[in-house]
């Protein structure tokens, strides 16, 4: 058997698995060694899981052999972002700060992989805490793009989407916050999904901004992504705001070939910090499938416009509340003992627990909570978060999916962005609206420029990812990217 | 009420844990954490893992819809819970998941209160659900410990939190306030008073409208009769004097009995409240809260009047019986026994605190059943023991703890009635006491005097009137 078999789409292996075609022994060994060869490059892993999940790949190949049954993932080698914990494996959140947490129990996206046969073959690289959009933030260093590993590759699920771009893992999960699915997914040339806010149970997921963030995955093709969305999903006793509703099925809507979609291309996704590159090849996409038959009609929601401050204020309030946890007491990076008062104590150790990146988001959150300042921001960023909700669902009640730019520049190069925060935070400027509003959003690879990956970004209403699976998989259909040109995105 | 104590001003903040819950508010981690090793009763959530969300426990609305329902507060129909952040080790998160009436936050309830037994309104501005912070200890006191110790055994446990107005007017109002509380949570069965920290109070006293001095760390409600006393001296004492009282924070050391200054209240601290939103909205629906109120346990209110129809109790015993849900329940066993009810009323409500109050117990201490009390009542009723007598009983009874039957046998008080022998003992007292006989012909009030000894002599068995009748005759034959 050869390398050749990564390159089989996931949703065939799984199959392929199942019926004995591929050993999950071999793909999950393939897998190993591609991880063993190329990573130390691109640093898209923090804790790879060698030998459990080869020993675990035996054991279902046995269980296969013997006609017995298997979860829906059975044998496939899942990579978890660093933020969401896997029973007795460290979940460092990318952070000094966690550097030795091994958490001491299972998310439960975790715990519905692990039911379903699938391995979690390790755990990937993120920014400090999910607070960035390049895998730059990170104590362990930064990820590489696949394509070209003098870039970023987006994030803060950087680790995760350039694993799968990199055939370092089958499927996996990210979370996204402000884009931190979508964005290493449009960097990567990968397909990466957000759900709606409540889809999905958060609980393991450590908290940047709770209100806000949903897990999510990560392939790289869209039928592989549907699989992994169909075992996760679903209501959670442990996390109140997941939702009471039937879990959503969706791999097998792609028998049928979508027909008719109402497609809205809000104006306010192609502001003048749209790079023309992006520009055309969005508009490339959307030209192709209106040939198709497919009608698209231009739209505007003009609350959008206020979108990425009202995130970033909502967000790192928020944080600097989540994080408040991390004082060195119970577990986490502790100074050596002293006789200092706890406030002493506490500093210490967070200065020196976090990095720059999380410092400034905890401070500028814990001002615009102060007394004085909860009006005038985070008060108001609630209230502009009504409005881009209320803008939303006028949207969909003519249009069953918008169509945007998932990042508004190409890839950029490593350290570019580091000394101009605002310039990296105006990266989320067309992926927040969704976050902000709740509803699904997925980000499908749609071309290269000089090499370097574009993603599109299909937006549904709440509960509605059957629709962004149907049109992902229109696009992808008419879309052709040529791998060849990555430097590690072949094999 | 006097002018002087008029000029006082107190209000309670009161945290009463819900500690008939099975398990803690936001996980199930169980209720029940006292005599436990220390950090063994926590789980992922009440020690704040990453990752780990709260779940609420539904459970805990029914108990605090009761415990709002019967203080007579407006609950509110949709609430949410809020964040209070701050850094301190007892709180796991550094923020306490809680209630907030501002900043668009929402109480649990609003605008309650409790009466008092002079009719006087006292209001409980707001009523919140909030969640226990860890305990902390030290070897020693916090100055001389070298280590500080947490134990999470105890963080999560719910409690709800019922801040009065300042409508409290004296000490006494504040023990009269706190016993009706108390009273009312009982028969709510929501808690167990007898657990050691299941209630807290901070007290906010001024004087002659003079600055608020809090009172933090009392612990008990029996304490805080005490520390108001202690505050309320001391103010008035820095008044006499023409010092100022300054706006501050005390402790209360209720070993040494006295509150010692924390800090000074110069500026308010910044808790950066905001809405917890791993928590969804509460709604609590107008059928949810009726059926709460259907199936409510009887209040000391209620039960109060019944017990002046059910057992002829007058109204001020059937109040001292109902301030307290054991002696309730224990006078209401005791009567059910007993075919007089109401001198079981009088013994309970009359007699015994003061022994009580003497011996410095409580009832629960006490090994007499209230067979025994039923006995005793049945046996004064039907005149088998006079009333002089039936103390003695009462009092041998109460200490150790005999069938009032067997003391009454042993030591032979039955009552005296044969006349005979009554017009016995009465010519040996008048043989005996001729300088009295002749004193009460003279004077009718000198025939206490005979009376008194011939209680003496008979040690109190036979009827006073029986005994003043005879007494009377003899001397008009005389």
């Amino acid at each position: 058997m050869t390398a050749r078999i990564l390159d089989i789409p996931v949703w065939e292996v799984v199959k392929k698995i199942a019926n004995q075609e591929i050993s999950s022994e071999d793909y999950i060994s393939e897998t190993l060694e591609r991880i063993q060869k190329i990573d130390p490059k691109i640093n898209a892993y923090i804790t790879v899981i060698k030998e459990a999940s080869l020993d675990k790949a035996l054991e279902l190949d046995k269980q296969i052999r013997q006609g017995k049954t298997v979860g829906r993932l059975a044998g496939l080698p899942i990579a978890i972002k660093d933020s969401i914990c896997v029973k007795n494996i460290k979940n460092t959140c990318g952070s000094r700060m966690l550097e030795n947490f091994v958490a001491p129990y299972n998310a439960t996206v975790a715990d519905k992989i692990i039911r379903e046969d699938g391995i979690i073959i390790g755990k990937t690289n993120l920014d400090e805490f999910a607070m960035g959009t390049s895998t730059e933030h990170s104590f362990f260093g930064a990820t590489r793009n696949p394509w070209d590993s003098s870039k970023v590759p987006g994030g803060s699920s950087g680790g995760s989407a350039a694993s799968i771009a990199s055939f370092e893992a089958a499927l996996a999960l990210g979370s996204d916050t402000g884009g931190s699915i979508r964005s290493p997914a449009s960097f990567c040339s990968v397909v990466g999904l957000k759900p709606t806010y409540g889809a999905v149970s958060r609980y393991g997921l450590v908290s940047y901004s709770n209100s806000l963030e949903q897990i999510g995955p990560i392939a790289r093709d869209v039928r592989s992504t549907a699989i992994l969305m169909d075992c996760i999903n679903g209501y959670d006793i442990r996390d109140s705001t997941s939702k009471n509703t039937v879990p959503q099925r969706f791999a097998d809507i792609f028998k049928n070939t979508v027909k008719n979609l109402k497609i809205g291309v809000p104006n306010e996704f192609f502001g003048e910090g749209v790079q023309k590159e992006v520009h055309k090849s969005i508009w490339n996409v959307i030209h192709k499938i209106e040939k198709l038959g497919f009608h698209y009609e231009k739209t505007t929601l003009p609350m959008v416009k206020y979108a990425l401050p009202a995130y970033y204020i909502i967000a790192m309030s928020e944080a600097s509340s989540n994080l408040a946890r991390y004082d060195g007491l119970r577990y986490g990076f502790n100074v050596p003992k002293n006789n200092l008062n706890w406030n002493t104590t506490f500093s210490k150790n967070r200065r020196n627990g976090f990095g720059d990146e999380v410092r400034q988001r905890i401070m500028l959150g814990t001002y615009t909570l102060s007394a004085g300042y909860f009006d005038q921001y985070y008060l108001k960023a609630q209230k502009i978060r009504t409005l881009i909700k209320q803008d939303f669902d006028r949207a969909f009640k003519k249009f069953d999916i918008l169509v945007v730019p998932s990042m508004p520049i190409l890839p950029f190069t490593l350290g570019e962005k580091l000394n101009d925060p605002l310039s990296l935070y105006m990266c989320d400027i067309n992926t927040v609206p969704a976050n902000l509003a709740g509803i699904p959003s997925i980000s499908i690879p749609c071309g290269l420029s000089s090499g370097l990956p574009i993603g599109v970004q299909i937006m549904a209403p709440p509960f509605r990812e059957d629709l962004l699976f149907k049109a992902g998989y229109l696009f992808e259909e008419n879309v052709t990217i040529d791998k060849s040109v990555g430097e590690f995105t072949n094999v | 009420m006097s002018s002087e104590s008029k000029k006082i001003k107190i209000g309670l903040e009161v945290h009463c844990q819900l500690t008939s819950l099975k398990t803690k508010l936001f996980c199930n981690s169980p209720s029940d954490y006292r005599e436990k090793p220390p950090n063994t009763n926590i789980c992922p959530v009440c020690i704040g893992t990453p990752g780990s969300l709260p779940v609420l426990n539904r459970n805990a609305l029914n108990y605090a819809t009761m415990v709002a329902s019967s203080l007579n507060f407006e609950i509110m129909s949709h609430m949410i819970f809020f964040r209070k952040n701050y850094f301190y080790p007892d709180m796991s998160k550094n923020f306490q998941i809680t209630q907030y009436d501002r900043a668009g936050g929402v109480p649990f309830a609003i605008n309650g209160y409790i009466l008092l037994n002079n009719g006087r309104k006292i209001r409980l501005g707001r009523m919140q659900l909030e969640e226990d912070p860890a305990k902390i200890s030290y070897d020693g006191t916090i100055e001389s410990s070298s280590e500080t110790y947490v134990d999470y055994n105890r963080a999560g446990i719910a409690l709800i939190e019922i801040v009065t107005e300042p409508d409290l007017e004296s000490p006494s109002d504040a023990r009269e306030f706190l016993n009706k509380l108390s009273s009312i949570l009982e028969h709510l069965n929501v808690l167990d008073l007898g657990l050691e920290g299941s209630v807290r109070c901070d007290a906010n006293i001024s004087h002659r409208g003079g600055k608020r001095v809090e009172i933090k760390n009392i612990s008990s409600f029996k304490e805080v009769e005490r520390a108001l006393n202690f505050e309320m001296t001391r103010q008035k004492s820095l008044a006499s004097k023409g010092i100022n009282v300054s706006q501050e924070t005390r402790h209360w050391d209720d070993v040494r009995r006295i509150t010692i200054s924390l800090r000074l209240k110069e500026e308010e601290q910044d808790y950066r409240y905001f809405p917890e939103t791993d928590l969804v909205p509460v709604t609590l629906s107008e059928t949810f809260i009726e059926k709460i109120n259907h199936d409510m346990p009887e209040l000391p209110k209620e039960r109060e009047i019944r017990f002046q129809q059910e057992y002829n109790h007058s109204s001020e015993i059937a109040r001292v019986l109902v301030k307290d849900k054991y002696l309730a329940d224990y006078s209401e066993k005791a009567a059910k026994e007993s075919i007089a009810p109401r001198e079981v009323g009088i013994l309970l409500a009359v007699n015994l605190p003061p022994f009580l109050n003497e011996i410095g117990k409580d009832l629960k201490s006490l090994d007499v059943a209230p067979e025994h009390f039923a006995e005793l009542a049945d046996m004064i009723s039907k005149g088998e023991v006079s009333r002089r007598s039936s103390k003695t009983i009462f009092l041998e009874m109460l200490k150790t703890g005999q069938k009032p039957r067997n003391i009454f046998d042993k030591k032979g008080l039955d009552v005296i009635s044969d006349s005979k022998s009554i017009e016995d003992i009465v010519t040996k007292i008048f043989k005996d006491n001729p300088e009295a006989v002749k004193d009460a012909a003279k004077d009718t009030k000198a025939i206490n005097f005979l009376l008194g000894k011939i209680m003496q002599e008979t040690r109190g068995r036979v009827d006073p009137s029986i005994a003043t009748k005879l007494v009377k005759q003899k001397l008009s034959v005389q």
